[in-house]
């Protein structure tokens, strides 16, 4: 991996993208925590048969503020390029405005596995940490449980979650110095900093990339280790 | 059953009752989100979202949007002091740890048993489980804030609950429009009734039994 992982262009970042890769992306789903511009990128790119692990579907007007753009993995899913998607909240609030992913659900062109959010974040925060599966309360009697090991330990029942990893994660982060350690702004930190150390190759999105010692290293939340390329916006 | 019920702010207000100063406190999207406006005066709650913030202040005035600043439902929130922000593990691992007070939530159907089903409406053929079964594993307290009944007027407080669960016997507390009814190892037990409510017109579009406190009075808020 080369020491400075500044890419020169978002279409550069994602030109190897094959399909059927595994990507992870979204924040928690608002407008703050998506990589946005490696979303278009990756439209453009147009790999196909993609399953995607985010923590939404792709919402509409989620975390957007009134009139200001904002593009999800939603057009993703409209452009026909994914075929799976994992998610913990993947449709909207309300039946009667079904987001893109609903809409592609309903005439069989996606398939979906909704997941428990904390069990997500801990399935991918495992990934990125060489665990392989693990036990937890979360879903015990729904379900969620279905098909599951079980187990009971000082007599409480937990469900075996294995972890996930992806081929891609398309990470948001605010700050970047070139070695590729990640800062982050607010709740846009979420599900990024988890996903940018289970993917074989993370591409972070950025507002600024610094030298070398512009960043306080005791604020760096992503060490550069987990970040394979970095794009400024 | 055609008397008056109770808007969802008056609901929000008793759950709002709920809160002891210095609890920490997730709240679900719709109206349980509306609690955080009634807490009593004297008492600090301190709220936590599942996008990964603690402390966080009210939702944001005109203006003031920040895309980095929001809570579980997408809705913009104003920084105040003594706030911190964490990934997505963490904010569960706090779920799951036991470090949550109380949890309030909306809800599909609520069983006799305090099973908890609010994340899937059967002909939908999917449905939004976010931070809700989590919630249900690890909250040491559940509060579930509805309408007593669903939008034909049947009863949302049934004896085995028809939607998928997301949850079983997690529910401590049930406030609807109509009643406080609290749940407890021989069942679900009456406190409270709305203005001009009797346990009988409770009961009527209730379908378990419902046991009726001896201090039983109009909701008290």
């Amino acid at each position: 991996m080369p020491v400075d992982k500044v890419v020169q262009s978002f279409a550069q970042a994602v030109e190897d993208v094959p399909n059927g890769a595994v990507i992870m992306m979204d924040g928690f789903g608002g407008a703050g925590g998506m990589p946005q511009q490696l979303i278009l990128a990756l439209r453009d790119q147009g790999a196909r048969e993609l399953t995607i692990i985010s923590n939404t579907g792709g919402l509409v007007g989620f975390g957007v503020i009134a009139g200001q753009p904002s593009v999800t993995h939603g057009i993703l899913i409209e452009s026909g390029q994914v075929k799976r998607v994992i998610a913990s909240f993947p449709v909207s609030r309300s039946p009667s405005q079904p987001n893109p992913f609903e809409l592609a659900y309903n005439r069989g062109e996606v398939d979906v596995e909704v997941v428990p959010q904390g069990t997500l974040a801990e399935r991918i925060r495992a990934g990125g940490a060489g665990i392989a599966a693990f036990y937890t309360l979360t879903g015990v009697g729904t379900d969620a449980a279905e098909a599951k090991e079980t187990r009971t330990i000082d007599g409480r029942d937990y469900l075996m979650e294995y972890a996930l990893t992806a081929d891609y994660a398309f990470i948001r982060a605010s700050k970047a110095d070139h070695r590729g350690n990640l800062v982050y702004r607010g709740t846009s930190r979420n599900f990024n900093q988890l996903m940018a150390a289970a993917a074989r190759l993370t591409i972070a999105e950025v507002d600024e990339i610094v030298e070398p010692g512009r960043l306080d290293p005791e604020a760096v939340i992503t060490p550069g280790v987990y970040v394979n390329r970095l794009v400024k916006r | 059953m055609n008397k008056p019920r109770l808007d969802r702010e008056v609901i929000a207000m008793r759950v709002a009752n709920e809160l002891a100063d210095g609890d920490y406190v997730n709240l679900g999207i719709g109206m349980p989100t509306l609690v955080s406006q009634f807490v009593p005066e004297g008492r600090t709650v301190i709220y936590h979202s599942e996008s990964g913030v603690l402390n966080y202040g009210p939702l944001e005035a005109e203006g003031k949007a920040d895309v980095d600043l929001i809570n579980a439902g997408g809705q913009f929130l104003l920084p105040v002091p003594g706030m911190a922000f964490f990934n997505a593990a963490e904010a569960f691992a706090m779920i799951r740890g036991g470090y949550i007070d109380v949890s309030v939530l909306g809800a599909f159907q609520v069983s006799e048993r305090g099973d908890l089903a609010n994340w899937m409406l059967r002909d939908r053929g999917t449905g939004n489980i976010g931070g809700a079964m989590d919630l249900a594993a690890g909250a040491k307290r559940m509060i579930v804030a509805m309408e007593h009944t669903d939008t034909q007027g049947g009863p949302k407080i049934v004896r085995q609950c028809s939607f998928p669960l997301t949850g079983r016997g997690c529910v401590s507390l049930i406030v609807t429009d109509v009643a406080v009814i609290e749940v407890t190892p021989s069942g679900l037990l009456l406190k409270e009734v709305a203005p001009g409510w009797t346990a009988e017109d409770v009961q009527e579009i209730t379908e378990p039994t419902l046991r009726i406190d001896a201090g039983l009075r109009e909701i008290a808020l």
